[in-house]
């Protein structure tokens, strides 16, 4: 961008017209990332650490009353609420992350050993509910786990909840309703994994008296690592600022961090808390990041394998 | 000074694509195993001594089939007895069954039916890891996402061996393979000779009853080939382990093997020493296959007198068949001509001078001879020239179609 400074004698014509020409190129993409990512994130820092005025609007002067709030120190003392809420966002992620992978793995080994011509038919079928709005999705399973539909009474005859309160509300339902949801980003990563899968290895750790657990466990997951990683981080990362899902089917009992800051943000109205509790989210998603890529480093022997 | 010349010939070969690349790394990769082969007799008592010279297995096939699908029959009743300790060759074009033929030895595929045995011990339901059986694969199927050292003590890892034991012998073969010092190294970082030798290591540490190799050779240039081919042939008469060998290579089956068999549509053709497969081909196929293109039907015989398209030749114990095989090499040329017994007057067509040896065509009336002879200094006959064409009768061979 300094080039323009440079006077044209400086340097060849021709680097400043390729200079110059890298600038037009990258120049829109820049400025809507500036307008649109990195102005508004200042924006929620500078409001994170303003005091909350009278009807939830930011004022001055600086503070750190938002974060001690979000700690849980309120005008009545110290509550756990805030921390729970936490928890329960890191607890509902680890959760449905987890069974994403159970769930997707089977699924997109399968595929990947359909023929051909089946394959793309057979992904299409997994993405396809994803192309409907996730609110009506949601409400779908609302429809599905409502007290006196089939499955709820399914649960009560086993046993598995009390007469008459069906399966949503309920975080039992917010589990589901993010697996579900998620399923597809976790599928089609390990697909692709599963499709260039070199059998030679396999046959190699089995030849080399692997066990089938074992073969598996050494000559198939590790080529699979990265797209399963990759899939952990597309699900985990929207997973653990999900609003709709708890929204809906958590009935208030499932409320996770995205709601916090929704509800700060409306209802609350408390805009700096609200902030801050973004940041709190934005701190947590970098620290799982990272913790992704040691894992990734560690069990992909130092080659990168997330982002 | 080792380390120097692998990590060279590393980066060389990686970047190996143009011909004449290819011959740098050649040259580069040779170092390492000229060392080799000069420390060879200091490395037998450290390898060979110290472990109790095991039996080496023998194999028995009986009755293999196998088809894929419902049309493709790889394997159509193969029967096969493999000596233990011998250097057994299956050599055949693309297709022939011979690397499934591998690959039910290793258990890796299941024959449809037939029953299998390696050291007395049948095998058929077997699964590959309970099989003392490794396979060097044609893609070497190393493990990318671990180091050499774990590369090479994987097989010993999953048998259960304790570290300190296991790192020892790995630590042993991998100075055998003159590679000690990279260890280390990730296996992407090495070029094919090294990665060729590792998974050769990578098999030989588990000291199985039977090495199988599928073509581990055909990835890798003339000169390294040629040169490795000496290496493991040496290496399994060391070991006294039986090695299956598989390619599609004649010249490489037949300088390395004890015995070849010859496939094709999923049936042996033949079976036998080099020499035999070679100089006497049980039929057509096999003949065509050791690369042999003087072939010509027997339209009549009287005795051991056979009437060919090239005229009336005797052979001296001449069998059933009703084709005649003529070796090129058993050819002679005579200047002019020399009417005799076994002579044929021929014209020569065309010449292709190699340097040791010249290949002729030779039209002898309306048919063709190719001739090989030997350069000896003197005055090789020229396109155009009027020649004879001698053989003796012990080298003429008859076979079937």
């Amino acid at each position: 961008m300094s080039y323009a400074g440079v006077t044209p004698s400086a340097r060849s014509r021709a680097m400043v017209r390729e200079s110059r020409h890298l600038l037009f190129t990258v120049a829109p993409g820049a400025i809507w990332i500036v307008i649109f990512l990195v102005l508004p994130s200042a924006y929620l820092m500078g409001v994170a650490f303003m005091t909350n005025g009278p009807y939830g609007l930011p004022e001055m002067p600086l503070s750190l009353g938002s974060f001690e709030r979000l700690a849980g120190f309120g005008f009545l003392g110290w509550s756990p609420g805030n921390l729970y809420t936490l928890l329960r966002s890191l607890w509902q992620t680890l959760v449905s992350t987890g069974l994403v992978v159970l769930v997707a793995y089977p699924i997109a080994y399968y595929i990947s050993t359909c023929r051909e011509r089946w394959r793309p038919i057979m992904l299409l079928l997994v993405v396809v509910p994803s192309w409907t709005n996730q609110v009506i999705r949601t409400f779908g399973w609302m429809n599905l786990l409502a007290p006196g539909t089939p499955l709820s009474s399914l649960a009560e005859g086993l046993g598995l909840i009390a007469p008459n309160m069906g399966l949503y509300p309920s975080n039992f339902a917010v589990t589901l309703g993010l697996v579900y949801n998620f399923l597809p980003f976790m599928v089609l990563p390990l697909y692709a994994a599963f499709e260039k899968l070199d059998t030679a290895q396999v046959e190699a750790a089995q030849d080399l008296y692997a066990s089938p657990v074992r073969a598996f466990w050494h000559a198939v997951f590790p080529q699979t690592l990265p797209g399963l990683l990759a899939g952990v981080v597309l699900v985990a990362i929207p997973a653990f600022g999900m609003y709709v899902i708890p929204e809906l089917l958590g009935g208030g009992k499932g409320m996770m961090l995205g709601n916090l800051v929704a509800n700060q943000f409306s209802g609350g109205a408390n805009w700096p808390l609200g902030a801050a509790g973004a940041i709190l989210m934005l701190i947590a998603t970098f620290i799982g990041l990272y913790a992704m890529r040691r894992i990734g480093k560690r069990l992909g022997g130092g080659e990168e394998v997330v982002i | 000074m080792a380390h120097d010349a692998t990590t060279s010939d590393a980066s060389t070969t990686d970047s190996a694509t143009a011909d004449s690349i290819t011959a740098d790394s050649t040259r580069t990769e040779s170092k390492p195993m000229t060392d080799t082969l000069t420390l060879e007799a200091a490395d037998i008592p450290s390898t060979e001594v110290e472990e109790p010279s095991r039996e080496a297995s023998s194999i028995e096939m009986q009755g293999l089939h196998k088809r894929f699908g419902r049309n493709t029959v790889a394997l159509d009743g193969v029967d096969l007895v493999i000596e233990a300790g011998e250097f057994f060759t299956l050599l055949g074009p693309s297709g022939c069954g011979k690397t499934t033929l591998l690959r039910i030895l290793a258990g890796l595929e299941e024959a449809d039916d037939g029953r299998l045995a390696i050291g007395g011990r049948d095998v058929t339901e077997v699964p590959p890891h309970q099989r003392s059986v490794n396979t060097v694969f044609q893609s070497y199927a190393l493990f990318p996402h671990l180091s050499v050292r774990e590369n090479l003590a994987f097989g010993l890892k999953m048998r259960g061996m304790p570290p300190e034991q296991r790192e020892a012998r790995v630590a042993r073969i991998a100075e055998f393979i003159q590679l000690g010092d990279l260890v280390e190294r990730r296996v992407d970082q090495l070029s094919g000779g090294q990665r060729q030798r590792i998974a050769l290591a990578r098999a030989l540490v588990n000291e199985p009853d039977v090495l199988l190799l599928d073509e581990p050779l055909s990835a890798l240039d003339a000169g390294l080939r040629s040169q490795l081919q000496v290496e493991l042939l040496r290496v399994q008469k060391r070991l006294g382990m039986t090695f299956v060998f598989v390619t599609h290579d004649q010249d490489e089956a037949m300088v390395m093997s004890d015995r070849i068999a010859v496939l094709n549509g999923g049936v042996i053709q033949q079976v036998g020493p080099p020499r035999e497969v070679y100089e006497h081909p049980a039929n057509a196929f096999v003949a065509r296959f050791m690369g042999h293109d003087n072939l010509y039907p027997i339209e009549a015989r009287d005795g051991d007198r056979l009437t060919t398209p090239l005229g009336v030749l005797s052979a001296e114990a001449a069998g059933e068949g009703d084709l005649l095989l003529i070796r090129p090499e058993t050819l002679d040329l005579l200047p002019g001509e020399q009417p005799g017994d076994n002579r044929l007057p021929a014209t020569v067509t065309e010449r292709l001078y190699r340097g040791s040896h010249a290949e002729y065509r030779l039209e002898v009336g309306e048919t063709t001879l190719q001739a090989t002879l030997n350069n000896r200094g003197r005055r090789l006959p020229e396109v155009g020239d009027r020649v004879t064409v001698s053989v003796a009768p012990e080298d003429l061979v008859t076979l079937s179609e």
